[in-house]
C-alpha cells in the first residue's frame, strides 16, 4: 500500500516537474515539420532539411510588441548570411492565421514563416516569453537562447551567427 | 497510519495544483487585445489620476496599465 501511495507520489512530483521544461544550452533542438503560413505552398517545412546549417528558430506573433523590431532586422541578417549558411525559421504561433498574414503584409520577409496551428511547439523549446528565439549551431545544438528583442540585439546576434558560421560542419 | 494519510492528502493537494494551468506566454493573444485592457485609453486614464492626485492631495494609489500580453 505504502509503495502504490509513494508510486502516485512520485508521478504527481514529475508531472509537476515537468511544466517548467524548457531547451539549455548545448542541447539538441527537436525536429519539427510544419505548414508554411502562406497557404499557397502544401508542403511542409522540414527543420532536418537543414540540417548542417546554423539556424535561427523564432517563436512570433502578430500581437508580441518587439516582434515589430526584430522581424525587420532579423530579415537584415538573413541576406547578409544566408548564402553562408545561416537560415531563419519563423513560427507563428498566432490564433489566426489571418493576422500574422496581414502583420507580414505591412512588414515582409525573405525566410521561410511557418504556422503552428496546434500550438505545441513552443512547450516543445521551452519558450519563457515571447518573442524567443533559438540559434542552432551546424549540429544542431542550442547555442544561444535569445529572449524578447531590444534595439542593438541584432548587432549581438550578428557576432554570434558569425562565429557559428566559421565552426566546421558536421553533417 | 499517519504518516500514509499524510503522504495521500499531499499528493491530491499536488494533485489539485496541476489542474491549475497557467496562460502560456504563446497563448496570450486574446490577453493582448485592446478590448481587454483595463483602461482603454492609457494618455486619458494617466490624466485622470494626476487630476485626482493634485486635487486630493495625495500620490499613488491610482495607475493606468495596458494589456496582459506582457511583451511590451
Amino acid at each position: 500500500m505504502l509503495r502504490r501511495i509513494t508510486a502516485g507520489f512520485v508521478v504527481v512530483v514529475l508531472m509537476a516537474s515537468s511544466r517548467g521544461f524548457s531547451l539549455e544550452l548545448g542541447q539538441l533542438a527537436p525536429s519539427f515539420s510544419l505548414a508554411p503560413l502562406q497557404a499557397e505552398s502544401p508542403a511542409q517545412l522540414d527543420s532536418r532539411a537543414y540540417r548542417g546549417q546554423v539556424i535561427y528558430v523564432d517563436f512570433w506573433a502578430s500581437w508580441c510588441g518587439p516582434c515589430r523590431l526584430s522581424l525587420p532586422q532579423l530579415n537584415t541578417l538573413y541576406r547578409d548570411f544566408s548564402e553562408k549558411g545561416f537560415a531563419v525559421i519563423a513560427v507563428n504561433v498566432d490564433a489566426h492565421r489571418s493576422e500574422a498574414l496581414k502583420f507580414l503584409q505591412r512588414r515582409p520577409v525573405d525566410y521561410p514563416v511557418v504556422y503552428d496551428a496546434k500550438r505545441e511547439l513552443p512547450a516543445l523549446f521551452g519558450v519563457k516569453g515571447m518573442p524567443t528565439a533559438f540559434l542552432l549551431d551546424r549540429q544542431g545544438r542550442v547555442q544561444h537562447i535569445h529572449e524578447g528583442f531590444r534595439p542593438g540585439d541584432a548587432e549581438q546576434l550578428r557576432a554570434m551567427i558569425t562565429q557559428l558560421l566559421a565552426q566546421e560542419g558536421a553533417i | 497510519m499517519m504518516r500514509v494519510c499524510g503522504v495521500l492528502v499531499l499528493s491530491v493537494a499536488l494533485c489539485a495544483c496541476s489542474a491549475v494551468s497557467p496562460v502560456q506566454p504563446w497563448q496570450r493573444d486574446y490577453l493582448a487585445r485592446p478590448e481587454m485592457a483595463w483602461q482603454p485609453d492609457v494618455q486619458l486614464a494617466n490624466q485622470r489620476g494626476h487630476v485626482y492626485f493634485s486635487k486630493e492631495a495625495s500620490s499613488g494609489g491610482a495607475s493606468a496599465s495596458g494589456g496582459g500580453c506582457g511583451c511590451n
